[in-house]
């Protein structure tokens, strides 16, 4: 019976997921369709650096075992994921100071869009993992906390592809292109 | 956490490093341009989106009926429609619509 719930559970997360997925889809469409020109504003060292962080939080996400291993991991997760936040809230004062914001034009508004939706994600997963930490501080990992756990990770390393798309695509070829 | 999945962890780790920092330097160093260009990020990001997907979310190893899998390629279709179409859709317009 548990075992069939937690699978359960996985199976619903993935097609919200999926749905989540659409949802990036739309708004990256909307970029696309919007921007023109290269954009010299972007940093490419500093987007990288944020690719990377981002890459080995969410490799951390992959290692949960006993409860002191899987506290020690969330806590490195939560650090490098507010590390990839606050690189984004720094990023974004930039860009307001270069002179862009959501009012600019179509295209920085769909920008400011996209990216705040990962913010918006970002924020959402750095919550969920400190709400996990004290429920695994306080009652173990038992199979509800595993479960919520393996969620967590999906949601994660999901996160994860869709910054690979954006780095791709928003960072390395807007400021190579447009 | 069995050891074969500790060591797919490490073998996606890898990959996704190259192929980020792979498509980081092609930009960087301008080393090709034009539809090329285009195609390679494509390419190198598709490449790491696989990677990610089999070795740190392990969709290879469900069993039949393979659900995830199936609405994984059903949101792949959809994600193309929604992408591909719009562009399409809204170059045409612009075609039509520009004066030059």
């Amino acid at each position: 019976m548990t075992t069939d719930t937690h699978s359960k559970t996985i199976f619903g997360f993935w097609v919200f997921l999926m749905s989540d997925c659409l949802l990036f889809a739309s708004f990256f469409a909307t970029y696309f369709v919007l921007h023109q020109g290269t954009v010299t504003l972007f940093s490419l060292p500093f987007a990288f650096t944020q690719s990377v962080v981002f890459l080995i939080s969410s490799f951390a996400a992959g290692f949960f075992g006993d409860k002191h291993k899987t506290l020690a991991l969330l806590g490195f997760m939560f650090v490098l994921g507010a590390l990839f936040l606050s690189m984004m809230g720094y990023e974004f004062a930039q860009l307001v100071q270069a002179g862009t914001s959501w009012q600019t034009s179509g295209a920085w508004s769909a920008f400011f869009t996209l990216l705040s939706m990962v913010g918006l994600h970002a924020a959402v997963g750095l919550l969920w993992i400190v709400v996990l930490m004290l429920q695994i501080c306080f009652r173990g990992i038992t199979p509800s906390t595993s479960r919520r756990l393996a969620c967590l990770k999906l949601f994660w390393q999901f996160l994860n592809i869709v910054w690979v798309f954006i780095f791709s695509f928003v960072y390395l070829l807007g400021a190579q292109y447009g | 956490m069995d050891k074969q999945s500790t060591y797919s962890h490490w073998i996606g780790l890898f990959f996704s490093l190259a192929l980020i920092i792979g498509a980081y330097i092609v930009v960087i160093r301008q080393w090709l341009s034009g539809y090329i260009l285009i195609a390679a990020i494509i390419a190198l990001a598709l490449g790491q989106a696989l990677v990610q997907l089999f070795c740190f979310m392990h969709l290879h190893q469900e069993h039949k009926p393979r659900w995830n899998l199936m609405t994984f390629l059903f949101m792949g279709l959809v994600l193309l429609m929604i992408v591909i179409g719009s562009l399409w859709i809204m170059e045409n317009i612009n075609y039509h619509m520009s004066p030059s």
